[in-house]
This record gives structure tokens, C-alpha cells and sequence, in this order.
């Protein structure tokens, strides 16, 4: 997995609350069996029109934000299917970071194991960042895992919450199954404790 | 000190905590479909790791395989479908997991595999590639849905890496009216608190109604924890559980089963819990309903009309302006007065034999109004029963399909899917853009009254076509 430390971008704006993982990868594109590629049909069905052109009031596909690495978004982003092809098609397509509310849970997840970035702000704060977003090339957010800090175009600071433990592997890129085969015996304990008080598992 | 059912479940299955409070967790069942796990085995293979519990871990094909007759022969299905299930039977026989392939009769959807078999078992810890894995929580089971690198980690260590949850308790009192289900007591909660609302929480359901809830309507409460945002639902086990999960296949026995029931009459929240988050409907209120827009929040009583999106506050104004827009509706339209399309009964949330059942009692005797109905039964077990039943003829004559088993058009990334602007009342769970074919219009509902809708051709209130009693 790749490290994320800092990263200083264009965001893209997308205001509209519970996107869900349907409308960030629809379903036609997980019959892949590899990670990669996803990012050509990341939103697919709200970039393109039933002939496959691009639509150009989608954000994506204007010019200032083809470049984003940042999406700003409402409420309850990411909720819906499990499907991990969201943060690989946002991956895919040069996303690193969510900014938002709130976001559905296995999505929040997701996102750690694949180097992105999901932050949770406040409302107030989210709007800032929004109208930040919404100056395209002319505005610029900057992030740091490290210190935890959301930095706005004018120099606004809000600090953010992340776990230590998904922090520590972000910033490290940390393979999160390596670690924990690490304590493989404490695993194996646990299994031979399992198998005398409950040995119908 | 006192405990809720999640905690007690979550105490039995650490297996190390960190300072921070990062928890190793103790997975007991790991369930795997096509979709989701393909690049977790890849993985495995290219570091050179194995499935270190392949006796826990079961996988079954459902989300792409076709539901029509001779779906053996593998040409019947698009070429990246064939190949999603032909990397599932070789993983699961490579690795040695448990395996129903399409060609076996227990094949179906995973969720409905799970506890038809006995695998799903109350106090168990439960994951799979899918978000749907709350359904099993109807057992006492903590239960969710995880990514695909989970998937890989689970596979590797039989274990998740987790922070734990808080504990929201979501309680129906009284009993349920006639005509209404398991699918709208769980449809209401999510329509009280919203999409996020269960964010950050495992919920358990309790309360008299759900009591008075069989296993299979459980699970359908269950199964939509998830679009509340819940990390997962649970349902203290009872007697119900017990005499539901006894003699399935894989279920203990002898000795093992007097142990396990000793151990699973334990499962329910001390009467002293600590619970952050309380939320309580009274089940007299609760209704038929159905979803008029494309979140599964979205939900009101069969006989109110279409809201106005200025009624809303916030983002959701756009969102509902949006989703009126999408689903071709008109503020003030009264929602029994939208014309459908086509019918759909099935999927892990209402595909059980109790919904063949009560679609079928409304069914019987009537023809379909609409261009399309089919009926997608979550397991082959589910379909020779409801065969054995008479159910499949009540469906046929009535004018629908009667289909093999699998997700179908619940997601619809096998072929049967919706065209733009065709519109479907579902029994599934999501009514998302998109979601059962590209431009199509789903408004969610129970089998009863997926039903009603079928015979009528717009959406209707099941009470009216219900018998009168004598």
C-alpha cells in the first residue's frame, strides 16, 4: 500500500449527501478479478451519458477538477455495498483524500487499506472546505496525517480524528495482514482455548 | 459488570487488545461469493499465504450467476461472469473451503446458505465480502460486512482487526397489525433514523414485536441494519433460534448441542446494559410501506403521497429534488396512484420461504397487471420446498417467472436487470440510483405487498386485497 503523509491539491466538490458505493462503481465493473483499472468508470453512470460520452456538467469531467486528488462530499458518503472497487476506482483515478460529515462504515474501512484518506469534519468546517473546492484550480487544501490538520485555501486550520493504529499504517503504508501474523501465537492460544469452551465452532 | 449482547459476544472473541483499544478479533464463520473475493485469494497466493481456518470458511456463487434454466453450461453466462465463478471454484478447491457450486441443490444466496445449513450459529462471530452479512445477526450472531482486504486478512489470520462499536438499542413494542412484516418494521427504522443514523453502532432489536417475529423475519430485520448504517443488528437468541438452528447440518449435536445451548441462553443484554443510543417504535404505528425515492430513508406509509422536497432540511433537500427527478414522481402524487412495471420477489433480504408464502396468499387465484413478474428464490432448497408447496404454481399461474436461485435483480449484475425508466416494486434493499439496471426506478417493499403490486400494477395497500376474517 502506498504511504500517505501529506498532500497539498485541487478538491473536487460533490455536495449531493449518501453518495453511495453504486454511484461511485456500478456493479457492471466488479466482475473484474484485479484491483486496477477502475478509475476510467469511477462515478460512471453520473459522467456518462447511455452512449458513453462524458457528460460535461459532471465535476470530473470539467477541466479545473480532472486533475482533483481531494473530493469534498455530503453526508454519509461511501454508504451501501461493501464493494472495496470504490476506494480503487477513486484510487484509480488519483483520489487520495475524502473530506465529509460522516461516512458508511465498511467504506470508512476500506478506504485505510488503500491509501486513502477519509477525513470527518464538521459541518461548518466541511463548508469552508466546500467553497474551497467549488474555486476549482484557484484554491488549494492541504492536509497532514501527521499533525492531523485540514489547512483551507485562506489558511483556516481544523484538526481532524483518526485512529492511531489506521494512522500508523497510513503513514507508514503498512501491509496490516503482515502485522498480524506477527501474533500468530496469540492466535493460536486463543484457537486452542476456543476449541475446549465452545468445540461446536 | 452488566453487559449488552454485542458485548458480550465481541468479549469472547478478543484475542488481543492494544493500548489504544484496537482489538484482535476471533472470526468463527468467514463466508465468500465471486465477487468480492477474487483478488483476496490472488493476494494470498502472491505472498505465499494460505486460508488458515478453510473448515470455517464457505463460499457459494450468487451475485452472477444467471437464474434461468440450463445455467450449468457455463457459455450461458458473459465472459467476465465465467470467469468471477470459474476463479471461485478453483479457489475454493485449491484452498480445501467448504463449496455449493451453482450446480448443487443448497447453491443460493450466501446469506440465506449460511443459516439454511446451520453454519450461522447464535454467539458466533460471522463475516463475508458483503454488506448484507448483517441478516445473520437474527441469530444472536455478531455479524457484518467487510472489504476485500478484509477478506484477505481473515482468510491469512481467521481474524479482523476492529475498534468496537457503541450500542444502540432499536425496541418494537406491541404487536405488529395484520398485513404488516419484518420488512416494514425494518424499513421504518431506517426511515426514524435515517441512512447515518446507525453509524457507529451495532443495533439490537428487541421488543415484543420481534419477539412475535419468526427466524426468517428477524433476518429480514436484520439484513437492513446495514442501510440504517449499523455495523450490524442482532436479535438475542430464544427458543425460536434453537428450534430453528437444531438439525441443520452443521448445527452441534449430542452432547456438543446440550453444551451450546447451555452457552447460548446466556446471549441476551443484562436488564442493567449501558446503551448510547435508544430508539423505540411502537409497532401498533408501524404500517405498510414502501420507498418513493432512491435511499432506503426514503420510506412512507403506503398511504401517504409523495413528499415535497422543500420539506426537507439541508443536503437532503437537493438529494430529494434529485431523486424525484430519477424516479419520474411528482410532489403531492398519491403513492398508491404509481403505475409499475414489472415485479420482483427474491434476494437475501425477502427470498426465504416465508415470503414465496405470503406473496403467494395474496397471489393466488389473480393474474399479474404488470409487464413483467418474477420470483428468484434465495436458495435451491427454498425453491424445491415451495414446489413441494405449490407455491411455484400459484406464482406461474399468476403470470410470473419462476426462476433459479441467486442475488438476481436485487443488484442485477447478472442478466436480469431493469431498462431506463422501467419501474419496479422489489423486495430487496436497495433503491438506489442505478442499482437494478441502469435509469431503472425501484421502490422497495414487502413480498405481500410486492404482490399486491403485481395484481393491481401500481403500488397498493395489502390490506385491502387482504381476506376479511368471517
Amino acid at each position: 500500500m502506498e504511504k500517505f503523509t501529506s498532500l497539498t491539491g485541487i478538491a473536487a466538490p460533490m455536495p449531493l449527501v449518501n453518495i453511495d458505493t453504486d454511484m461511485i462503481i456500478p456493479k457492471q465493473f466488479l466482475k473484474t478479478i484485479k484491483r486496477s483499472g477502475l478509475g476510467v468508470n469511477l462515478f460512471d453512470e453520473m459522467r456518462y451519458d447511455n452512449d458513453g460520452k462524458e457528460i460535461p456538467d459532471f465535476v470530473l469531467n470539467q477541466p479545473a477538477y480532472r486533475n482533483a486528488e481531494i473530493l469534498v462530499a455530503g453526508d454519509n458518503f461511501g454508504c451501501g455495498s461493501s464493494r472495496e472497487h470504490a476506494p480503487w476506482a477513486l484510487l484509480d483515478f488519483g483520489i487520495r483524500c475524502v473530506i465529509s460529515t460522516s461516512f458508511a462504515d465498511i467504506f470508512y474501512n476500506n478506504c485505510f487499506k488503500n491509501g486513502i484518506l477519509p477525513i470527518v469534519l464538521p459541518q461548518d468546517q466541511v463548508e469552508i472546505l466546500m467553497e474551497d473546492a467549488r474555486k476549482g484550480e484557484n484554491a488549494r487544501i492541504a492536509i497532514d496525517l501527521e499533525s492531523q490538520i485540514v489547512t483551507s485555501a485562506d489558511g483556516q486550520e481544523f484538526r481532524f480524528e483518526v485512529d492511531p493504529f489506521k494512522k500508523h499504517c497510513l503513514l507508514n503504508g503498512l501491509d496490516d495482514i503482515g502485522l498480524t501474523l506477527e501474533k500468530v501465537s496469540a492466535i493460536d492460544a486463543f484457537e486452542g482455548q476456543a476449541a475446549q469452551a465452545r468445540p461446536w465452532v | 459488570m452488566a453487559k449488552t449482547l454485542y458485548d458480550k459476544i465481541w468479549d469472547a472473541h478478543v484475542v488481543h487488545e492494544d493500548s489504544d483499544g484496537t482489538c484482535l478479533l476471533y472470526i468463527d464463520r468467514h463466508l465468500v461469493h465471486e465477487v468480492t473475493s477474487p483478488q483476496a485469494f490472488e493476494g494470498l497466493r502472491m505472498t505465499g499465504r494460505t486460508v488458515r481456518a478453510p473448515d470455517k470458511t464457505i463460499a457459494v456463487p450468487d451475485h452472477n450467476v444467471p437464474t434461468t434454466d440450463g445455467r450449468d453450461n457455463p457459455d450461458q453466462m458473459p465472459e467476465d461472469s465465467r470467469i468471477q465463478v470459474a476463479a471461485l471454484d478453483t479457489n475454493a478447491k485449491e484452498f480445501g473451503i467448504h463449496y455449493y457450486p451453482v450446480s448443487d441443490v443448497r447453491q443460493g444466496i450466501v446469506h440465506i446458505v449460511g443459516p439454511e445449513q446451520g453454519w450461522t450459529l447464535p454467539g458466533m462471530t460471522v463475516v463475508c465480502g458483503d454488506s448484507h452479512t448483517a441478516t445473520h445477526g437474527a441469530f444472536g450472531a455478531l455479524a457484518h460486512g467487510i472489504g476485500t482486504s478484509e477478506v484477505e486478512h481473515v482468510l491469512a489470520t481467521q481474524t479482523l482487526i476492529q475498534q468496537k462499536s457503541k450500542n444502540m438499542k432499536v425496541e418494537i413494542t406491541g404487536s405488529l397489525p395484520p398485513g404488516v412484516t419484518a420488512k416494514d418494521i425494518t424499513l421504518s427504522v431506517i426511515g426514524a433514523t435515517g441512512t447515518a443514523g446507525g453509524t457507529g453502532y451495532v443495533i439490537e432489536y428487541c421488543g415484543q414485536a420481534i419477539r412475535e417475529l419468526s427466524m426468517e423475519g428477524r433476518m429480514t430485520v436484520c439484513n437492513m441494519a446495514i442501510e440504517g448504517g449499523a455495523r450490524a443488528g442482532l436479535i438475542a437468541p430464544d427458543e425460536k433460534t434453537f428450534a430453528y438452528v437444531q438439525g441443520r447440518p452443521h448445527a452441534p449435536k449430542g452432547a456438543q448441542w446440550d453444551a451450546a445451548l447451555a452457552w447460548w441462553k446466556t446471549l441476551h443484554s443484562d436488564d442493567d446494559a449501558h446503551w448510547d443510543k435508544v430508539i423505540t417504535l411502537r409497532g401498533e404505528d408501524i404500517a405498510p410501506v414502501v420507498t418513493w425515492g432512491t435511499s432506503p430513508e426514503d420510506v412512507l406509509p403506503i398511504t401517504a403521497n409523495v413528499p415535497d422536497p422543500a420539506s426537507f432540511t439541508g443536503g437532503k433537500v437537493d438529494a430529494a429534488r434529485r431523486a424525484l427527478d430519477y424516479m419520474g414522481l411528482t410532489a403531492g402524487q398519491k403513492l398508491t396512484d404509481i403505475e409499475i412495471d414489472t415485479v420482483f420477489i427474491g434476494s437475501c433480504t425477502n427470498g426465504r420461504i416465508e415470503d414465496l408464502r405470503a406473496a403467494a396468499d395474496i397471489l393466488k387465484g389473480h393474474k399479474i397487471r404488470v409487464k413483467r413478474a418474477m420470483v428468484v428464490p434465495g436458495s435451491g432448497l427454498v425453491r424445491a420446498q415451495a414446489e413441494e408447496e405449490g407455491l411455484a404454481q400459484i406464482f406461474i399461474d399468476a403470470g410470473f417467472e419462476w426462476r433459479l436461485a441467486g442475488c438476481s435483480m436485487c443488484l442485477a449484475m447478472n442478466p436480469d436487470q431493469l431498462s431506463p425508466g422501467e419501474r419496479c416494486a422489489a423486495t430487496s434493499n436497495r433503491n438506489f440510483e442505478g442499482r437494478q439496471g441502469r435509469g431503472g426506478r425501484t421502490h422497495l417493499m414487502s413480498p405481500a405487498m410486492a404482490a399486491a403490486a403485481a395484481i393491481t400494477g401500481r403500488l397498493t395497500d395489502v390490506r385491502e386485497m387482504m381476506a376479511q376474517p368471517a
